[in-house]
Formats: C-alpha cells, sequence, structure tokens
C-alpha cells in the first residue's frame, strides 16, 4: 500500500500540485486510521489530506482514477459486481455470448437505467458498453479519449438524450419551463454515463499499460499553467474563480501606502505641541497623508489574434471594476476608444463582450492591429486627462503587422503617467520577431512582463512596485 | 459522543438535520482521529458555518466562534491584559515593593481571554470555529499557526498555555484571498460546493416540514438551472430554503414561469440576475422544438 501511495503522491507532484513532506505524512496517518476497503473514503481522505486548493482537484481526480483503480478491494464492498445477482439488467456475459451482442436490447437496458437513475446499472453499463464497443486493443498506443470517442459515437449519444427526452416527458401538455428543467436532467444524466464509461476505458488501460504510463499520457497541466492563448472556453470558466481573489490582491498593491512621516508638516499642531517643550519645536507633526486612490487605465488588444486572450484579460478588467473606483477600459484594434462604461458593477460580462465588438469604434482601417494610430489617437484624445496618479496598463501581444510603431505617443503617455506596464501574452522568446515591436514600446515601459499563463499573472501581482510621484520629477 | 466511523458521523448529523455526503463525512471522522483543524471552503450559503454549529450540537460540544475581519489582532483574537485592572491593582497597592506587583499584575487574574485562548483553556472539549478566515490580513494569519499546529498559545509573561482539552476546529473560507501555504498545510481540506439536485431535494425536505416531494424536486431543479447560468450571485442553500418556504406560504404547489418570476427575487439578489434569470426561465414558451 505504502508504494501505492508514495506513487501516487509523486504523480501527483509531477502533474504540479505541491505536497509537502508533512501532508504527505498527514495523508499517511490518515490511512492508518481509516477502512482502506472504502474507495470512496479512501479518495476524499487522500484528497482532504494533499489537495489544498480547488485548482488542483482535476489533476487529483485523474491520477486518483488511474492509481486506485485496479487495487483489489476486498469483496463485498459494493465495488464487485460478480457479487450481484442475475436478476439485475446486464447480468455478466459469459465470454463466449460475444458474437451476440445486441446493440438495440442494450441500449434499452441502458435507457431504462438511465430513467430510473440507477448507478450500480449504469456502471455495470458502462462498463459492458467498453467491452463491446470501444474495440479496445492491447499494447495499441492510443490514447484514453480515441477509446471514449469510439464507444459514444457507437453507443449514439445524440440519439440516447432525444429517447430519454421522451421517456421522461410522457405528460404531453408540459410547458417550455418544465421541459426545459427535464432537458437539464437528462443532460446530467448522460453526463454521468460519460464519465462512468470514462473511467472504465482509464481502468482498463491502467492494466494493459501500467499505472505510471497511463498516468503520464493523462497528466494536463495544471489552470494556471495553461497558455492563455490557447485556453478554451472550459479552462477560461475554471480561471474566472481564481481572478476574483487576484484583483483584490492587485488593488491592495496598487493603494499601498508610504509609510511614517509623508504628509506635509502640520504646523498648527508642531506649535502646539511645542508649547510643553517651551516652545521649542522638539517633535514636529504631520498631517496624516491622504490613502492613496490609484487610478488605473487598461489598454486591451482586443484583435482577432489575441481573443482568448483579450477575452481573458477583459474578465479581469470585468472583476477588477468592482475594486477600483477610478478604473478606465480602452479596447483597440487599428484604433482606440474607450469601453469602461460597457462594464461596471452589476452589469453581466457577456453582454458587455458582445457589445464592445458591435458598438465600440475599434476598427479604423482594415481590421489589423495598429498599435501605432491606436496609441495615437489614445494620446491625443485621452492624453490631457492623465495625471501622475494614473497607472496605464497595456495588454498585447505588439504585433503591429509591420505599421510604424510611433512608438513616440507612448513615450507622451509615460511622461504624464505614474507608471505604464505591458503585459505580452507571448513568450519572451518571440518577442521582436517577426512584426512584434515589444522593443520600440518596451523601452517607455516601466516594466514588460510575459504573462502567459495564470501563474505568471498571479507573479506579477505579487511584485508589483511601482514608482511614486515620477510625474512630478520630470515637471 | 464518539465518531467511531464516517458513518456515525452521517448519522449524527443527519438527526441534526444537516445531510452530509460522503465527503464531508469523511473529512469530519478525520478530523476527529487526527485532531486536525479543517479548512472548509466554498461559495457562499452552501453550510460552512453551519457544518461546525451541528457538530458542536451532535457532539454536545460548546461553540465557541471567532469571527474575522480585516484588522482583527492579537489583543482580540488571542487575549489581552486589563489594563485597568491592573493600573486599580498597583494604586492600591502602597505597600509591596514594585518586584512583587510587577510579577503580580501579569499573572492569569488580569488575562481577558479571547475566543482562540478560550478555546485552549476550557476545561470541557470545545467546537473552535473561525469564521471567514480569508477575510484577515496575511500578517494574522500567522497567529493562527501556533494554535493550529500545537493548540497552544505563548504569552511572553507567562509562557505557554497548552490545550487542557483537544478542541475540534473549523475555519472557513469564501475564497476571496488565497490563503498562505503555511496555514493551508496545517489543516485538512474540504470543499463544500453546491448539493446536486437529489440531495437538495433531501434537505429541503428536513429543513421545511410540509413540503412536498413533487414541489421539492421542482425547486432543486430550477436551482441547478440558475446555478447553470452566468450569474453574479447563485442561489446559495439558504436561499432555497427561503424561496421553498416562501412557496409553502403562498400555499403553491406546482411552479410554472408566472410564479418563478413572482418569487424570484428571493432567489437571487441582483437586478441584473433577476432579469436575465426571467428571461432564460420564465419567459412565455418559445417553442424551440427540442
Amino acid at each position: 500500500m505504502i508504494t501505492v501511495i508514495t506513487g501516487f503522491i509523486d504523480e501527483l507532484r509531477a502533474a504540479g500540485v505541491p505536497v509537502s513532506m508533512v501532508e504527505a505524512i498527514d495523508a499517511m496517518k490518515a490511512i492508518e486510521a481509516i477502512d482502506i476497503g472504502d474507495r470512496v473514503g479512501l479518495r476524499e481522505t487522500l484528497r482532504a489530506t494533499l489537495v489544498k486548493n480547488l485548482r488542483h482537484e482535476r489533476a487529483f481526480n485523474t491520477a486518483f482514477d488511474v492509481y486506485f483503480s485496479t487495487v483489489p478491494m476486498p469483496k463485498g464492498t459494493g465495488d464487485d459486481e460478480e457479487a450481484d445477482s442475475d436478476d439485475r439488467p446486464f447480468p455478466p456475459l459469459p465470454p463466449d455470448d460475444q458474437p451476440e451482442f445486441d446493440l438495440d436490447e442494450f441500449l434499452s437496458q441502458l435507457l431504462e437505467a438511465l430513467e430510473g437513475l440507477d448507478e450500480d446499472a449504469l456502471r455495470r453499463g458502462a462498463r459492458q458498453a467498453v467491452e463491446q464497443l470501444a474495440g479496445m486493443e492491447p499494447g495499441r498506443p492510443v490514447g484514453g479519449t480515441y477509446y471514449l470517442y469510439r464507444t459514444l459515437r457507437r453507443l449514439d449519444m445524440g440519439e440516447l438524450e432525444a429517447r430519454l427526452m421522451e421517456a421522461l416527458m410522457a405528460d404531453e401538455n408540459l410547458s417550455e419551463f418544465e421541459r426545459r428543467l427535464i432537458r437539464e436532467e437528462v443532460e446530467a444524466r448522460l453526463e454521468v454515463l460519460r464519465e462512468e464509461i470514462e473511467e472504465e476505458i482509464r481502468r482498463r488501460l491502467v492494466e494493459d499499460r501500467g499505472r505510471d504510463a497511463v498516468a503520464r499520457t493523462l497528466r494536463r497541466p495544471l489552470i494556471e499553467d495553461i497558455d492563455l492563448m490557447h485556453a478554451t472556453s472550459s479552462d477560461l470558466a475554471e480561471m474566472e474563480a481564481a481572478i476574483g481573489p487576484l484583483t483584490r490582491k492587485l488593488a491592495a498593491r496598487l493603494a499601498r501606502r508610504r509609510k511614517k512621516h509623508s504628509g506635509r508638516l502640520d504646523f498648527r499642531r508642531t506649535v502646539r505641541r511645542s508649547l510643553a517643550t517651551g516652545g521649542v519645536p522638539v517633535d514636529p507633526q504631520f498631517r496624516h497623508p491622504r490613502p492613496h486612490r490609484p487610478e488605473v487605465w487598461l489598454l486591451c488588444d482586443i484583435s482577432g489574434s489575441m481573443a482568448t486572450f483579450s477575452r481573458f484579460t477583459l474578465q479581469f478588467t470585468h472583476a477588477m471594476s468592482t475594486h477600483f473606483s477610478k478604473l478606465r477600459t480602452f479596447a483597440f484594434v487599428d484604433t482606440m476608444d474607450e469601453v469602461t462604461n460597457f462594464f461596471g458593477p452589476g452589469i453581466d460580462f457577456g453582454s458587455a463582450v458582445t457589445r464592445i465588438t458591435k458598438e465600440a469604434e475599434v476598427v479604423w482601417l482594415d481590421g489589423h492591429s495598429d498599435y501605432g494610430n491606436s496609441l495615437e489617437k489614445f494620446y491625443e484624445r485621452y492624453g490631457r486627462q492623465i495625471t501622475s496618479r494614473t497607472t496605464v496598463i497595456i495588454t498585447g501581444d505588439a504585433r503591429n503587422n509591420y505599421r510604424p510603431p510611433r512608438a513616440t505617443a507612448l513615450d507622451d503617455v509615460a511622461k504624464a503617467a505614474r507608471a505604464v506596464v505591458w503585459l505580452n501574452p507571448e513568450p519572451e522568446a518571440y518577442w521582436d520577431t517577426g512584426d512584434s515591436a515589444m522593443a520600440h514600446y518596451g523601452k517607455y515601459c516601466d516594466s514588460v512582463h510575459e504573462v502567459r499563463t495564470l501563474r505568471q499573472l498571479e507573479d506579477f501581482v505579487e511584485n508589483l512596485t511601482l514608482p511614486s510621484g515620477r510625474a512630478l520629477q520630470n515637471l | 459522543m464518539e465518531f467511531t466511523s464516517p458513518q456515525v458521523v452521517t448519522d449524527a448529523l443527519e438527526s441534526v438535520d444537516y445531510l452530509p455526503d460522503e465527503r464531508i463525512s469523511q473529512v469530519v471522522f478525520l478530523a476527529d482521529r487526527l485532531d486536525k483543524p479543517v479548512l472548509v471552503e466554498g461559495p457562499a450559503g452552501v453550510g460552512k458555518t453551519q457544518l461546525a454549529k451541528s457538530i458542536a450540537e451532535v457532539s454536545g460540544r460548546p461553540l465557541i466562534r471567532l469571527q474575522c475581519y480585516e484588522g482583527l489582532d492579537e489583543a482580540k483574537a488571542l487575549y489581552e491584559w486589563n489594563y485597568k485592572k491592573q493600573l486599580l491593582r498597583i494604586q492600591s497597592d502602597v505597600d509591596h515593593d514594585w518586584d512583587t506587583i510587577s510579577h503580580d499584575i501579569f499573572g492569569e487574574e488580569f488575562l481577558l481571554t479571547r475566543p482562540l485562548l478560550e478555546a485552549i483553556r476550557s476545561p470541557e472539549p470545545v467546537v473552535l470555529l473561525i469564521d471567514e478566515v480569508d477575510r484577515v490580513e496575511v500578517e494574522t494569519e500567522a497567529l493562527l499557526l501556533e494554535i493550529l499546529s500545537e493548540f497552544q498559545v505563548s504569552i511572553p509573561e507567562l509562557g505557554t498555555m497548552t490545550a487542557n482539552t483537544q478542541p475540534m476546529v473549523f475555519l472557513t473560507s469564501n475564497n476571496t484571498r488565497e490563503l498562505s501555504e503555511a496555514l493551508k498545510r496545517r489543516c485538512l481540506f474540504l470543499h463544500i460546493d453546491y448539493p446536486d439536485p437529489e440531495r437538495e431535494k433531501e434537505i429541503l425536505a428536513a429543513r421545511v416540514p410540509g413540503l412536498s416531494e413533487h414541489l421539492g424536486e421542482q425547486v432543486a431543479r430550477v436551482a441547478r438551472s440558475i446555478r447553470g447560468l452566468d450569474v453574479k450571485k447563485a442561489p446559495s442553500v439558504s436561499e432555497t430554503i427561503d424561496w421553498a418556504r416562501t412557496l409553502l406560504a403562498l400555499s403553491i404547489d406546482d411552479i410554472d414561469p408566472q410564479v418563478l418570476a413572482d418569487t424570484m427575487h428571493v432567489l437571487l439578489k441582483y437586478q441584473t440576475d433577476i432579469e436575465k434569470a426571467t428571461k432564460e426561465l420564465a419567459s412565455p414558451a418559445k417553442d424551440s422544438g427540442s
């Protein structure tokens, strides 16, 4: 058992989940206290002791399924289908019965199980489906998704969905509202079936190739390491949860107060204090510095090549708008337009994005990124409103389609603002290759960061320090 | 009451109308076995605080609660010296020399215990609930570390106070910020999510007496449906319970779009959310034919 657990912990670490020594010891201690025959109990025990972040659950679930699928369970713990009597649906087929596998018959049994939400029957159904339909070949080096796809296609999930829907909507005069609820129920149940099938395939793969090999192929990057440029919509949804805490932190960083006597001398109070020392101002008094109210302007490239990333940055902006009273957002493709009013508390994010693409004037010529023109237009229109408190954050890949960079506009912006920060979603090695004009703009920025993943964004927020009052020195 | 197995935990909690899933029972059981604190995380209103309360109720232990907020400090969480009383002691005593008095005024008599210290010093075992721990600053979190790993508090003037009895500790977090690794390492982690409709139905049945089976199922399904939408604040379990109570009070036994539109404000607290849900769910049939 110990070797399985250590192997499991190694796999978690390899997948990027930080498991400390103390936690590993805790897990071992915990296992001594529980009945390890109970698979669910074992899973929850390991989860509670090893995984301390919701974002790592997906990695945990995959690793657990791989490492504990073939561990023989003691008889009679519910995971052993041989113990079941034959009068339940899906009696295990004797091996020589296989040629007579009847898909229609099988489907109607499956449908029955789905209708009654009989989980045991579903599990057996999934097992049989994989056995009969996946056509798994030992030793063949294909991934689990291939078999999953094959099984699902032969099961014809669309048909199954329609039939299940029909069965549950037997009542003719259901309202649209009730239909909707049933539809969702059907989807949820089919999802259960899909998961069972996936697990079964995984189990068989493990039997075939061994745990470590399967774990390696199934390993996926943690959500914080996924490249933002190529994130899928489900990845984005998962990232959303992490954005909230991050914006709070950013707000706190930007508003950080300077310590001690940074306020102006309070003459009245100093004189008053000096009376105690015979008129000698021994203890100078200062006014309390006003809490700094950060003003953040966000400039987002929303051109086609940046689609996924800009969706992410806009989401970030949206979350920020609850923490900053003075947040202004600008979007650009080849010209700049202010989109602040599309966001704000109480406004739905999805509709805000649609409105931006429809209503904001971000395209001037041909809809290819033109940073030079965008920045010039930006400075022309809004430059005078930039103050020494304004922090300008620009997000984009600086790919200018070989147009003149016209970086002087950014210089003007930088001179007026407290700080200019550039977040580039491309790997640093790609900067200044091809049509990227990062270096032209970079020299006017206080800092340029590679932000390809959520982790890098976290690091950026974590280490953010801004110059204070630089604009005043320039005057 | 002793938690000898996860099943015992489940049964005990069910007896006070808290319906745990297997994850909750397992973690509570482990916490009891290993004497480790539990960090409970999850969206607002899924019963994180209630879990601690229910555990206190079934185990017959008193509940000591520390509500966290920004600016919470040692004096409010751990202990404080009773300055006024110390002053009085000094003033009322002119005969003794300074050494005796200074030794005297830092005795237990002058100590004001705050929740954390109280939990440690309690003669009987307690349930300690540290609520919304994500609200305190990272620096303040460090206050908790000693008590969470060693169950002791060090007071410079008095020495180290060790727990007489092992408290059961629950920390809750809404995850508004990432907690420090040091804190997480010392705890068992329990994430509670919205229950699936089956369990939510059972929760409703337990919490809202008189609710019909049919209505309970509908309420649970509507709740899932709304949580599936992209709303600002998804309805919590306590809000679905409120909603079920409302429906019961209005003696409605079947939810239709009209009822939903009329009572939506119990479930959703933002105007934009209400509009969105109404548009999605309660708008009159536009037959999509699917």
